[in-house]
């Protein structure tokens, strides 16, 4: 393994797993009291210092350390021990396949800003994905409870159903890209297409009109294929199964539903994994549908060759990928806050509900977009002639 | 390293094996036995360069096929049938001793061929633009059948569970 990957992968391992998941959690707690005109978290204090309610992670990871960890009578010792395990880990490997920037040259060193750029990206992230599902249905199972196990069926048939959704709604997408790895799909939507074009192929105007050319649109996932954005995007949620669908923990029916026997750390745990997995599904949004670390309308190319006259081709181009890290991150920042929104704007699905949404809304409509994107890109090779 | 993963994984896949068969008494482990089977066999296609068959593996078998059966499980709360092989049909006795004759005269005709090298590819072969331009081109009506098999599977289950509601 070469040593840029290794910086690579601590990288990410400090970003998502030390920073974000324990931010996240204050992020939560203080956007949600906005929302609900509160104050939020502001009470743990070091020496009177409190920094806005942001020593709060570090109280919580202490309490939750320090906590008995109980285990029921009853209860399946090891499958109870090893269920938070399988539960965090698959959400903390995805990030392997997610690409936060392109590829850089820096004194010599060649830098891919992607663990495992793999051939097969996403199709790795649904494999982890569908992998998950053990992590909370054993859990329920385990603790010898029967609000565990009625969270522990729910989850498992929840997350089952979505993952149909799941994979079909994006095969639009795979089938414009033409590839399923992350990356190439990142310097494919740094290209741009000119919104009229259609219009010189109908003969409606003569060829090779200047304004044809002020009207262009980057070829960003959103842009081509809106829908399935938002499909995919309740897809992975409900896949989350954070509100409004998390029925399998619904506290008002079921309690705490799968993790009703977990205290302490192993609790917190499950908590993790959650969060990790809303930075997991704003960084795999971001990268597939919003351009990944691209800005729009600007390739990369173009500016590191901007750059380097003024500052030499090592510096230029440390500049392109400290953009790109920037520009990633700020993407999927605002999906985490997008997600947060809608986490916090809408009340619990119920159970049947979020079934219907599944298996009779999202799944048609998705197949529906196969279609309709097929003869799209036909008519798409007809008019511009390839 | 491939030699070494590659001991891992064929043990895993054993081990899981025997105890998918060994936990009669408790269908749980059964089942998460399975998973492991399930896994480790994904991790032989990886090293076989068959990456994209191992994930395939990996989603349909290990995330999807095992999850169902456990829902099953847990569903109908099954404790094991407990059968000490007494009430076993002779005919279910008489096919299971063939299964594993057969399969004995295979294993060993497989392992007395010696140690086999690591297979030398290209870089294309087993990626995902590969095998769905073979899919799609040479094996197309393989796929349009089995497509058809599918859909009448899902059509016998709509009408089973039709028939229940009603």
């Amino acid at each position: 393994m070469a040593t840029s990957t290794v910086v690579v992968a601590l990288f990410i391992f400090a970003l998502v797993v030390l920073v974000f998941a324990p931010i996240m959690t204050w992020v939560e707690r203080k956007q949600s009291a906005l929302m609900q005109d509160r104050i939020g978290a502001n009470r743990a204090s070091i020496g009177g210092i409190k920094a806005l309610g942001l020593i709060h992670p570090l109280a919580d990871v202490i309490k939750m350390i320090t906590k008995e960890d109980t285990m029921p009578t009853g209860a399946h010792p090891f499958i109870h021990l090893i269920s938070p395990f399988i539960a965090v880990t698959p959400a903390m490997i995805s990030f392997a396949v997610i690409p936060y920037g392109g590829t850089y040259d820096l004194w010599g060193a060649h830098f891919t800003l992607c663990v495992a750029d793999l051939d097969y990206g996403v199709l790795y992230l649904f494999a982890i994905g569908s992998i998950a599902t053990y992590g909370s249905m054993l859990a329920g199972w385990a603790g010898n409870n029967n609000y565990g196990m009625l969270g522990s069926i729910r989850v498992s048939a929840q997350m089952i159903s979505y993952e149909v959704a799941l994979g079909v709604t994006v095969i639009g997408l795979f089938m414009i890209f033409g590839t399923l790895r992350l990356t190439e799909m990142g310097v494919l939507q740094e290209q741009t297409f000119r919104v009229f074009g259609f219009l010189e192929y109908l003969g409606w105007v003569a060829p090779g009109t200047r304004w044809l050319d002020w009207f262009t649109l980057p070829m960003w996932g959103i842009v081509l294929q809106p829908l399935p954005f938002f499909m995919f995007l309740t897809a992975l949620m409900a896949e989350n199964k954070r509100a409004p669908f998390d029925t399998p923990e619904g506290e008002s029916e079921i309690v705490a539903g799968y993790f009703i026997e977990y205290s302490g750390m192993k609790f917190g745990l499950y908590m993790m994994g959650e969060w990790i997995e809303v930075v997991v599904i704003s960084a795999l949004l971001a990268a597939m549908f919003l351009g990944g670390w691209t800005l729009p309308w600007l390739p990369e190319k173009t500016l590191i060759a901007a750059l380097i006259p003024a500052f030499g081709a090592n510096i230029a181009n440390l500049m392109a990928m400290l953009l790109a890290v920037g520009v990633f991150l700020g993407k999927v920042v605002g999906l985490i806050f997008f997600q947060m929104l809608v986490r916090w704007s809408m009340p619990r699905f119920r159970y049947d509900q979020v079934m219907n949404l599944g298996w009779k809304i999202l799944l048609p409509l998705s197949l529906a977009n196969i279609v309709l994107t097929a003869v799209g890109i036909l008519l798409v090779k007809e008019v511009t002639g390839t | 390293m491939r030699t070494g993963l590659f001991w891992i994984f064929s043990v895993a896949a054993l081990a899981g094996s025997v105890g998918v068969v060994a936990n009669v008494r408790n269908p749980i482990n059964s089942a998460l036995n399975l998973v492991v089977t399930m896994l480790a066999l994904a991790g032989l296609y990886v090293l076989l360069e068959a990456q994209f068959v191992g994930l395939i593996q990996v989603m349909v078998y290990a995330g999807a096929i095992v999850v169902l059966f456990l829902f099953v499980i847990m569903l109908l709360n099954l404790r094991g049938s407990g059968t000490t092989g007494a009430e076993v049909q002779p005919l279910v006795k008489i096919a299971g001793t063939a299964v594993v004759a057969i399969s004995s005269f295979f294993l060993i005709r497989v392992l007395s061929t010696g140690r086999a090298p690591w297979p030398d590819v290209d870089a294309s072969y087993g990626t995902t633009r590969e095998i769905g331009e073979a899919l799609y081109t040479d094996y197309a009506l393989a796929v349009q059948v089995a497509g058809v098999l599918l859909l009448a599977g899902i059509l016998a289950a709509v009408v089973l569970a039709k028939k229940k509601l009603d």
